[in-house]
């Protein structure tokens, strides 16, 4: 509960910090910059889009576990009825279905999973979740809630019976007579698909870990006595392992369950998919730097494998582009940045200006066409919009080429290539044709011609290299299987290589020849988006400001508040050497500072001097006071206060070992 | 007249009543006579005994006796399972609406407590004055111990409170010992109902089942094998029932194939005896449900490999995760004197002869983890991840992600903020396996094979015999 609590929390927070920067983006918008409205609206269409395709993703990828589910669910009443001779006894059919570790995940798993169980299998579908279940009378009472208060909300009339419902009748043979009316009224709509009255009862148990063992089992004793009057099922969500349920139940209980393990997809495949629909899109403008992306990967890699919050994060990052980037006006479809490039502010196009990524661009300009571009505001425009276009459709190339993630990556595949046997060449090849015929400008027909007549000519060598194809097959299928691990693999296939140059046949020569094709091809295009120009419109790079909000430090941020307060407070009299002491600084900062000096146990009347001297040096500069080294009880009072909010804290605890001292509870310090 | 016999509530089994004494040899020996003596305690006419305490395991047919005299006798009673009855209230409640119907028992307060109950019987009872001894049968009694302290005592003497002709039978796994409230009550008296024996009782209850196409004795054949295989680790009629009528079709394969004959004992041992012993391993722990079952028998020609249960030990985990994990471990597990030797790389020389005292010789396995404070587990976290890790929120928000996936648990709730405690609560199978995936540094496997030098052996226990312990653990 308390992982639940501060995923929430965590989102809570995230939660605020958009809606902050929200609100300054609209205040940008009435101030000084007339396209923030623009940028907002942008931004939030953007934002729709993702949660559109997230969401369509997952209910793609989840459909199949899901059907299947829902199968199960509608199976076991007619097998039970078939077969009389042998009875499975009381039985529950029981799905154990596999989620995962990424818990904040699940939710929209169950809410569509829910929908799906609603609208073709059974009406009666109840969720419960483990904190509200803390004794089996709870978890009863979800039960009913959840089955009978949505009867209610169905037709009026019933209302009465369930304002009557005591708490004392909240038991399943309650639920019991519920249910039978209930069958009554529902079977002839349904009758025609299902037979007789065994609409099931479906519980989802969201969180099977976080359940106390002790509920579950009573439940489970309870419900498995009803089996025959009502037909239950049950799903457990379980994030590690089935076997959690053995770990759960003793014998005697799980003997009553008919359980069946059904995998949803794995949160690595998912967030593939997520990447490829959203951030690897030539459709979506917005687009993220590697950096950005390795801070993101790397939030779910090592923290919480969870694609809710990676979209999240996705999210913050565009908000924080479309806040912070008054350029981003751009970032858009192909038409609509057109039109708001025609537009354009003069104080914007002074910006495009200003854009190191354009300073270079020029520069590689002739100058008359330096002239004209610091000048002409149209030309400007013209020029940045045609390459922003130019720009994204780059970007596309980058993504069919999915080879170049990093640079040595993109050497080992070259290498790979320049060893790769005939058929598996054409076939590689064949594929990148494919991928070229959905593009359309002229420059992409140009390279699928290429590209189409290398292929006419290798399917002419057919003949020629047969013997030495099935040469290299051998050396292929060798490589094939032990693909991954390529280092040492390579420095073998590179001798061979040598040896073989001597005598090359035709089809090596034609291989070569399309190799540095490729090569000449990926240099051309795929040059990084940094050097792009005007990538400063789409790209969004701030990492750093990205893993500050994201993967934040609690305890560094508080200790950089508490030695310099000035970093949060902007009060100029807070200002200080590092390493001094200032006695305008708040209590609590003074009373920090000095504890830090100390070792474990922290005596109480020492810790007081060395406030008040703090204290009373100040005051000697200003009033000269005569009384220093007397302790007023102001000060006392102060001083005490300041302690006690150490403690809250957590620096510091009240120890028995020695009655004026206390202990320290963080490590290091001076 | 016909007494209706049913076994384990859910077949019946119409006898003659001459033929009573044939079975009652192997029926429920002692139990039968039981039964005669609790015939001659139900005696309708007078005031029997008040209360009469049952006990027997699983399975014996404690409630399944007492039912059916009820039934057959048509006495007034009212049966509640006390899994049930969440609260006392729901207890009175059933109990009042089964004897003088639901009216009565909606004139119970919110919050009944057992004077309202006895309050309210006495009413009803001098409304309709009990012509026949009235029954309540409590089953699984042992939950009346966590309920209200005195209800137990009070039942017991329900008779003498509410003054009416009333018996109260609790039906419970374990023995009255272990119910006795120290202030001392009302001694109920006692029946044991004895365990079913291999060589009699069992086979012929469980031949009752036999198929309506086969002939009795074939499937009593049947059942004295899979006795022979199952007896040892299972006596409950229920399961042995069902696990029989789940592996009689693969019995009865070469029959239909007409490769054997009935009376070809031994080749049908031969055909059923691996098949059975897989069951064991497989659906009789519930590590395949008993559809898949039946659908491998199916489907045997291909060969199906079922994915059992516990071979999807593996857990997907975040990377620092599993590094917390593997720290929790080695904290749980080795004495905290040498961290400084496992975790420093300038640890100072210790020697080697009193490097361990003797009470840590013993393995620590067999001990169990041990609770560890939270900086001892993040100093040996920081030491055995090997970048460098800020301590950031989603750092610890992994830990108490592990205490909700139960991986660790935490112990002790009182000292929350100041310094919680935790305990590593997954197996060394687990740790090596995860250990085996991120395992990048061969230093880490180090520490996990010192630290396993130093806790001597593992003990492997199977499952069945873990099974047999949580059994036990029950009573």
């Amino acid at each position: 509960t308390t992982e639940t609590l501060i995923c929430s929390d965590s989102n809570l927070s995230l939660m605020i910090l958009e809606t902050a920067s929200k609100k300054r983006k609209r205040h940008i918008g009435v101030g000084d910059d007339e396209n923030g409205c623009d940028r907002f609206t942008i931004c939030q269409k953007l934002w729709e889009t993702v949660q559109m395709n997230t969401e369509v993703i997952q209910d793609q990828l989840n459909k199949k576990v899901l059907d299947s589910l829902a199968e199960f669910i509608k199976k076991p009443g007619l097998a039970c009825s078939s077969d009389v001779w042998r009875q499975r006894g009381s039985e529950i059919p029981t799905a154990a279905l596999m989620l995962g570790v990424n818990v904040p995940d699940h939710a929209m798993t169950f809410r569509s999973l829910c929908n799906l169980l609603q609208d073709s299998v059974t009406p009666f579908v109840v969720s419960v979740h483990a904190k509200e279940c803390a004794a089996v009378k709870l978890l009863i009472q979800k039960v009913l809630e959840q089955l009978m208060g949505r009867g209610v909300s169905v037709d009026e009339e019933q209302e009465d019976d369930t304002a009557l419902l005591q708490k004392t009748q909240c038991t399943i043979s309650a639920l019991c007579q519920w249910y039978k009316t209930k069958c009554t009224q529902v079977s002839p709509k349904r009758k025609e698909n299902l037979a007789k009255n065994d609409l099931p009862v479906v519980v989802i148990f969201k969180d099977f870990e976080a359940f106390n063992s002790q509920v579950l089992q009573d439940f489970i004793l309870i419900c498995s006595r009803y089996t025959q009057e009502l037909p239950f099922v049950f799903i457990f969500g379980i994030a590690t392992s089935p076997s959690a349920i053995q770990h759960r139940l003793p014998h005697s209980v799980s003997s009553l369950l008919c359980i069946e393990v059904f995998h949803s997809l794995s949160c690595t495949q998912h967030l593939a998919s997520v990447f490829d629909k959203l951030i690897l899109n030539s459709q979506f403008p917005f687009k993220l730097s590697s950096r950005v992306i390795q801070v993101l990967v790397g939030i779910f890699l090592y923290h919480d494998f969870s694609v809710q919050n990676f979209v999240k994060g996705l999210q913050f990052s565009m908000l924080e582009h479309f806040n912070s980037q008054p350029l981003s006006v751009l970032c858009c479809q192909k038409h609509e940045a057109l039109l708001s490039a025609k537009i354009l502010s003069k104080q914007n196009v002074e910006r495009i200006r200003h854009l190191p990524s354009f300073m270079r661009y020029v520069e590689t300009q002739e100058p008359q066409e330096q002239v004209r571009l610091l000048t002409n505001d149209e030309h400007v425009k013209v020029t940045s919009f045609y390459s922003t276009i130019v720009h994204i459709r780059e970007l596309h190339v980058s993504c069919i080429e999915k080879n170049l993630w990093e640079t040595e990556e993109y050497d080992s595949a070259l290498q790979l290539l320049r060893i790769l046997a005939k058929d598996e060449l054409v076939a590689a090849l064949r594929s990148c044709a494919e991928i070229l015929k959905s593009a359309n400008t002229k420059r992409m027909q140009n390279v699928l011609q290429q590209l189409e007549d290398f292929l006419g000519r290798l399917e002419a060598l057919q003949g020629v290299s047969s013997e030495d194809s099935s040469g290299n097959g051998v050396v292929s299928a060798k490589m094939e299987y032990q693909r991954t691990d390529l280092f040492q693999l390579q420095k073998t296939l590179l001798e061979k290589e040598s040896r073989r140059t001597k005598r090359m046949n035709p089809f090596e020569v034609l291989r070569s020849q399309v190799i540095d094709f490729i090569d000449s091809l990926v240099r051309e295009y795929l040059t990084p988006a940094e050097f792009q120009p005007l990538n400063e419109v789409c790209y969004y790079s701030s990492s750093g400001v990205l893993r500050q909000r994201l993967n934040v430090t609690p305890r560094t941020s508080i200790q950089a508040a508490l030695t310099h307060p000035f970093y949060y407070l902007k009060n100029e009299s807070l200002k200080t050497n590092t390493g001094t002491i200032s006695s305008a600084a708040p209590d609590l900062c003074i009373v920090y500072k000095l504890h830090l000096e100390c070792g474990r146990l922290i005596n109480l009347y020492d810790w007081l001097e060395a406030y008040v001297t703090v204290m009373s040096a100040a005051e000697d500069q200003d009033t000269n006071s005569e009384e220093c080294g007397k302790f007023d009880s102001l000060k006392h009072a102060r001083f005490i206060q300041a302690v006690s909010e150490m403690e809250f804290l957590g620096f510091v605890k009240s120890t028995k070992q020695k009655t004026d001292h206390v202990a320290r509870l963080t490590w290091g310090g001076c | 007249m016909k007494i209706h016999i049913c076994l384990t509530g859910i077949k019946t089994i119409i006898l003659d009543c001459n033929n009573i004494s044939q079975y009652s040899v192997f029926l429920i020996n002692s139990a039968l006579m039981n039964r005669r003596d609790i015939m001659s305690a139900v005696n309708p006419d007078q005031y029997s005994y008040p209360s009469v305490f049952i006990y027997g395991h699983r399975a014996t047919g404690k409630s399944h006796v007492v039912l059916s005299i009820m039934k057959d006798l048509e006495l007034p009673h009212a049966s509640v399972d006390c899994v049930e009855c969440v609260s006392s209230g729901l207890l009175f409640h059933q109990v009042l609406s089964a004897f003088f119907g639901p009216d009565a028992a909606a004139l119970l307060p919110r919050c009944p407590s057992l004077s309202d109950f006895v309050r309210l019987y006495k009413q009803m009872s001098s409304n309709s004055p009990a012509t026949q001894t009235r029954y309540i049968i409590l089953d699984r009694a042992e939950r009346m111990r966590d309920m209200d302290f005195s209800l137990l005592p009070a039942l017991l003497r329900l008779q003498e409170l509410v003054n009416d002709n009333v018996t109260v039978i609790l039906l419970s796994e374990i023995v009255w010992e272990k119910f006795r409230p120290n202030t001392g009550c009302f001694e109920p008296l006692l029946f044991h109902f004895p365990d079913y024996s291999k060589g009699k009782s069992l086979v012929q209850i469980l031949s009752w089942d036999h198929h309506p196409s086969y002939t009795p004795e074939l499937y009593a054949s049947y059942i004295n094998i899979l006795l022979g295989v199952f007896f040892s680790v299972c006596r409950d009629l229920r399961e042995l029932r069902h696990l029989a009528v789940l592996n009689f079709s693969k019995f009865c394969e070469p029959l239909e194939k007409g490769e054997a004959k009935e009376s070809d004992i031994h080749k049908l041992w031969k055909n059923i005896e691996p098949h059975l012993q897989r069951a064991m391993q497989t659906v009789y722990l519930r590590e395949v449900s008993s559809v898949q079952w039946e659908q491998q028998q199916m489907d045997e020609k291909e060969a199906t490999t079922l994915r059992v249960l516990s071979a999807h030990a593996h857990i997907e985990l975040p990377y620092y995760s599993k590094f917390l994990l593997i720290a929790a471990y080695l904290a749980s597990f080795n004495p905290a004197r040498t961290d400084r030797r496992f975790f420093l790389k300038s640890h100072g020389k210790i020697r080697k002869t009193n490097f361990l005292k003797k009470h840590e010789k013993t393995s620590n396995h067999l001990l169990g983890p041990k609770p560890f404070p939270l900086d001892r587990l993040m100093a040996i976290f920081y030491s055995v991840v090997d970048s460098r890790v800020a301590p950031t929120a989603s750092v610890f928000s992994q830990i108490s992600s592990l205490v909700t996936l139960q991986l660790l648990s935490q112990v002790g709730h009182d000292d929350q903020l100041d310094s919680p405690k935790y305990k590593c609560s997954v197996s060394l199978d687990f740790i090596l396996a995860i250990s085996r995936c991120v395992c990048v540094c061969v230093r880490l496997l180090d520490l996990l094979a010192l630290s396993l030098v130093i806790q001597s052996q593992v003990v492997r226990q199977e499952r069945s015999l873990f099974t047999a312990v949580s059994n036990l653990h029950l009573l």
